[in-house]
């Protein structure tokens, strides 16, 4: 199989790159658009964007998702905000420096010329969110306001109360839903791909299973866009959706897709620690909550004293302490690491001394409760529902918990990935955040793909590579369907037919903390060859006494979830072969091996500045692992320092 | 905690379903309400049984998947609280719990405790939009909107289109639902041009979709877990007569 790593970065300076591949990208005639048919797998931020976008040009839309709703996609549970170059606080912010501040934030390991683009393209995106009527907050002036999020020195987070992905999503699910009344867009509800056909080498449509009447279908296109988020639940316990899954992925991964960078994953700071083993998924607390939180623990050794009885002098604010200048809003793989440092240490606070203290109470003293209430008033009232604590009362108890996936699929500047003809948006890709993702800026980038990027690029692909001619198609009667599908009908069997003893969340759970052990906040060589043992041998039990009653030709939620499950356990077995090759810490991933004497990430850019793109060689077979070298002409390569 | 569940049991929409006891055992007060059934359903699979099938995902109380009738009450008995998001603490050791779907002749059951919210959808289809294309939209700050006006178009955007309002309803009224959509965009400037077309699309795609008129119950707002109050219905009514009236 073809496996080319062509970025098709355009020529220029990276200010003009995008200027100029917008007018390098080939055209359709508007009356010739609704003559090629689109796939969209996925509803949220990317997936809903990109299919409103595209419909509104003309072209014949087909979108899928598994909620009942695309306004149920897991981009509805972002909390704190969407960055954006406006500058309208005139703190010296510029396209320029949000650039920089992403490439520096992503620990350079990101494609500069995407992220470049990224933070051209964002200002428009509040403009068209605006339009939409998207109510984002504002000044009693009627201007829009900003807040500061980690890893920046300015404030150019936009945001709605505690629920900006609620209100951003529901701004691409609005624009969707006029093309649907239009009819250039048709919704598939609670529909899972479960396969990606190919044929000469192109991405050519989908297999499907109706989740409602269990119904294997078949749907063919000129073109197929994947927007089908993270894999964050590997772990199982995430602040992932239950739904979120890697099956889209993976199977376009077995297909031909490179996967990159399957190793970064984003561990966030602020989430609601664990507190017993029926926990069913983590969740998150608002970065913004940084903004006005201090986060501190006992200075002492094992102090059990109640946090207010702890005076001030015997508290460390070990972040203020560490990190002067950018205090608790550093970046999140920092604010992580220094928590699990302090519990590790054995700083940490609660039952299970796996957390440390959020506290608001020199902010409440400072702006009043009412101010405080007015910002995060939705973010207290939820932890206090979950925990049954006051933070008004008493400081937040937070720990970090798996939240975002910097890897996936591998695509090029056009956001075409090894596929041709199969183009993937959103977090389901790699190329914007490099090793670790600045808070804010997972909202920008989905809505940057859906909006303004792959709107340019896919109908390039189809004025090169597509068709006008309905006898030239290629329709679902081609054997490379026929052979996708029994492919799917097999597995889908095979997984009813075990009938052990074990049922699917047993085995997910075990998976997961495998994965949290040994490829989590801390990898080294040995838990990582640890894990390439463990992984395979429970992966042999699940096919072997996995439990699933009930049948396939029902709402069946025990089959879709062990069909998730299964592609889990291959798709860990690849982020800890990456995590095992990757001799660094880099962001999101690190390696104790590597690391500096105060405990920061060590990064080799001698030997690891580059992409890691996997390549599927078969069921038995070790995957093959490809380079992509990264370049940095803009934004020389530096130690990362927030002190 | 050992809990006796009275549950719903429907196998697809053409069965006629039944009530089924089941029990539940080694609750903890911490578990969420969807992680108690969790364990319930995770005991059942290893007895061979098939699980109660119920709708969820965020788990956080924003994606509005979840939708049980607990107790009578839609989404149980904390107020401004999804299914997700309540706790078990809010029950007592030994109580019984009666668990249902959402009840309406505009929610057809698709199994057990899952129903099928497809008429939200087309309502939001009919006119739950501002017609603007991608692309040269003017600067966010071009027209200012008074924090006011912003604050109240927030309020009602809030609404997490769960379908709790319809189920608590006796008229399964879908009216706070809509008015939540009808009232953001009429408090913004970028809303206005649509403003007639877009109440009368959704109010007459409501009323072909089968939901009933409100008659002042309120139970749509006791229920709402985004709290969003029916002072919103009020300006939906005023904006459908304004529509009546040719202003």
């Amino acid at each position: 199989m073809n496996f080319h790593l062509n970025s098709k970065i355009p020529d220029g300076p990276i200010q003009e790159k995008w200027i100029k591949a917008k007018f390098d990208l080939k055209l359709i005639n508007p009356a010739n658009r609704r003559k090629f048919k689109i796939i969209v797998v996925g509803s949220g931020l990317a997936g809903g964007s990109a299919a409103a976008t595209l419909g509104e040009q003309g072209y014949d839309v087909h979108c899928f998702f598994y909620q009942d709703s695309p306004r149920r996609a897991h981009s509805i549970a972002a909390q704190g905000g969407i960055n954006a170059a406006k500058n309208y606080p005139n703190d010296g912010d510029s396209i320029w420096r949000l650039f920089y501040d992403t490439v520096k934030g992503g620990d350079y390991r990101s494609r500069e010329a995407n992220v470049y683009r990224l933070s051209e393209v964002s200002a428009n995106i509040i403009d068209q969110c605006v339009a939409q009527g998207v109510p984002f907050a504002r000044e009693y002036g009627g201007q829009l306001d900003n807040r500061s999020f980690g890893g920046a020195q300015v404030s150019r987070t936009f945001y709605a109360r505690g629920q900006t992905g609620q209100q951003l999503l529901l701004g691409a699910y609005s624009s969707l839903n006029r093309q649907v009344d239009k009819g250039t867009v048709k919704t598939y509800p609670r529909t899972e791909m479960l396969d990606l056909v190919t044929v000469d080498g192109h991405a050519r449509g989908i297999i499907t299973r109706n989740l409602v009447t269990g119904e294997i279908e078949r749907h063919a296109a000129d073109v197929v866009i994947m927007a089908t988020g993270g894999y964050g639940n590997v772990f199982f316990l995430s602040t992932n959706a239950m739904g979120c899954n890697a099956t889209a992925a993976w199977r376009a991964h077995r297909k031909g897709a490179g996967f990159a960078n399957p190793c970064y994953t984003q561990i966030h700071p602020t989430c609601i620690p664990v507190s017993s083993d029926h926990q069913s998924k983590l969740t998150l607390m608002s970065e913004s909550l940084r903004n006005d939180g201090r986060v501190w623990v006992p200075a002492a050794k094992g102090d059990k004293r109640a946090p207010n009885d702890i005076p001030e002098n015997e508290r460390d604010y070990y972040l203020e302490r560490r990190y002067p200048s950018f205090g608790n809003l550093v970046p999140r793989d920092v604010a992580s690491r220094a928590a699990k440092e302090r519990c590790d240490a054995g700083y940490g606070v609660g039952e299970t001394g796996l957390a440390v203290y959020l506290d608001f109470a020199d902010a409440i003293q400072r702006l009043g409760k009412d101010l405080v209430e007015a910002r995060y008033g939705n973010l207290f009232h939820m932890y206090a529902k979950i925990t049954a604590e006051d933070p008004y009362k008493v400081p937040m108890r937070i720990f970090p918990a798996v939240h975002y996936t910097m890897g996936g699929l591998w695509v090029d500047y056009n956001l075409e990935s090894t596929i041709p003809g199969l183009f993937v948006l959103g977090e389901a890709n790699f190329s914007d955040h490099g090793a670790n993702r600045l808070g804010a800026s997972a909202l920008m980038q989905g809505l940057a793909d859906g909006y303004f990027i792959a709107p340019a690029t896919v109908p390039d692909y189809l004025a090169r590579e597509g068709t006008m001619n309905a006898d030239e198609k290629v329709t679902t009667h081609h054997p490379a369907f026929e052979e996708a599908e029994k492919s799917v009908t097999d597995r889908v069997e095979k997984l009813l037919s075990i009938q052990g003893q074990r049922t699917v969340d047993d085995f997910h759970k075990e998976l997961g903390l495998i994965m949290w052990n040994h490829c989590g906040m801390e990898r080294t060589k040995e838990s990582l060859e640890e894990a390439l043992k463990l992984i395979p041998a429970l992966k042999e039990e699940f096919w072997k006494d996995l439990k699933v009653v009930g049948d396939k030709d029902s709402f069946n939620m025990s089959l879709e979830k062990a069909g998730r499950v299964a592609d889990f356990f291959e798709l860990g077995e690849l982020m800890v072969r990456d995590a095992l090759q990757r001799e660094e810490s880099c962001g999101g991933h690190f390696r104790g091996e590597h690391q500096t004497e105060e405990g920061e990430a060590l990064r080799d850019d001698d030997r690891f500045t580059f992409a890691g793109v996997w390549q599927f060689k078969g069921n038995d077979k070790a995957p093959q692992l490809h380079q992509e070298e990264l370049q940095f002409p803009n934004v020389p390569l530096t130690t990362r320092s927030y002190k | 905690m050992k809990l006796t569940l009275h549950v719903w049991r429907q196998k697809n929409a053409s069965d006629q379903g039944r009530m089924e006891t089941i029990s539940a055992d080694g609750v903890s007060p911490d578990m969420s309400f969807l992680e108690m059934l969790d364990l319930v359903n995770d005991r059942l699979e290893k007895e061979g049984v098939e699980p109660i099938a119920f709708d969820h995902d965020c788990r956080e109380g924003i994606c509005g998947m979840c939708s049980l009738m607990i107790n009578g009450v839609a989404h149980g008995p904390e107020a401004g609280t999804t299914a997700c998001q309540l706790h078990m603490r809010s029950f007592q050791d030994g109580d019984s719990i009666h668990i249902e779907p959402w009840r309406s002749r505009a929610f057809p059951v698709i199994r057990d405790l899952i129903v099928d919210r497809a008429s939200f959808e087309r309502i939001q289809h009919a006119g739950g939009y501002v017609s603007v294309n991608c692309g040269g939209a003017p600067d966010g700050n071009a027209v200012p909107i008074s924090k006011i006006e912003a604050d109240l178009a927030m309020d009602a955007a809030a609404c997490i289109g769960c379908g709790a309002c319809v189920a608590s309803c006796p008229n399964g009224s879908a009216m706070l639902f809509v008015a939540a959509k009808v009232a953001q965009f009429a408090h913004l400037p970028q809303g206005q041009p649509e403003r007639k077309k877009r109440v009368q699309a959704m109010v007459a795609t409501m009323d072909a979709e089968g939901f009933g008129a409100c008659s002042n119950h309120y139970e749509c707002e006791a229920v709402c877990p985004k709290d969003i109050p029916v002072k919103f219905i009020g300006e939906l009514n005023r904006e459908y007569l304004r529509t009546a009236c040719g202003d």
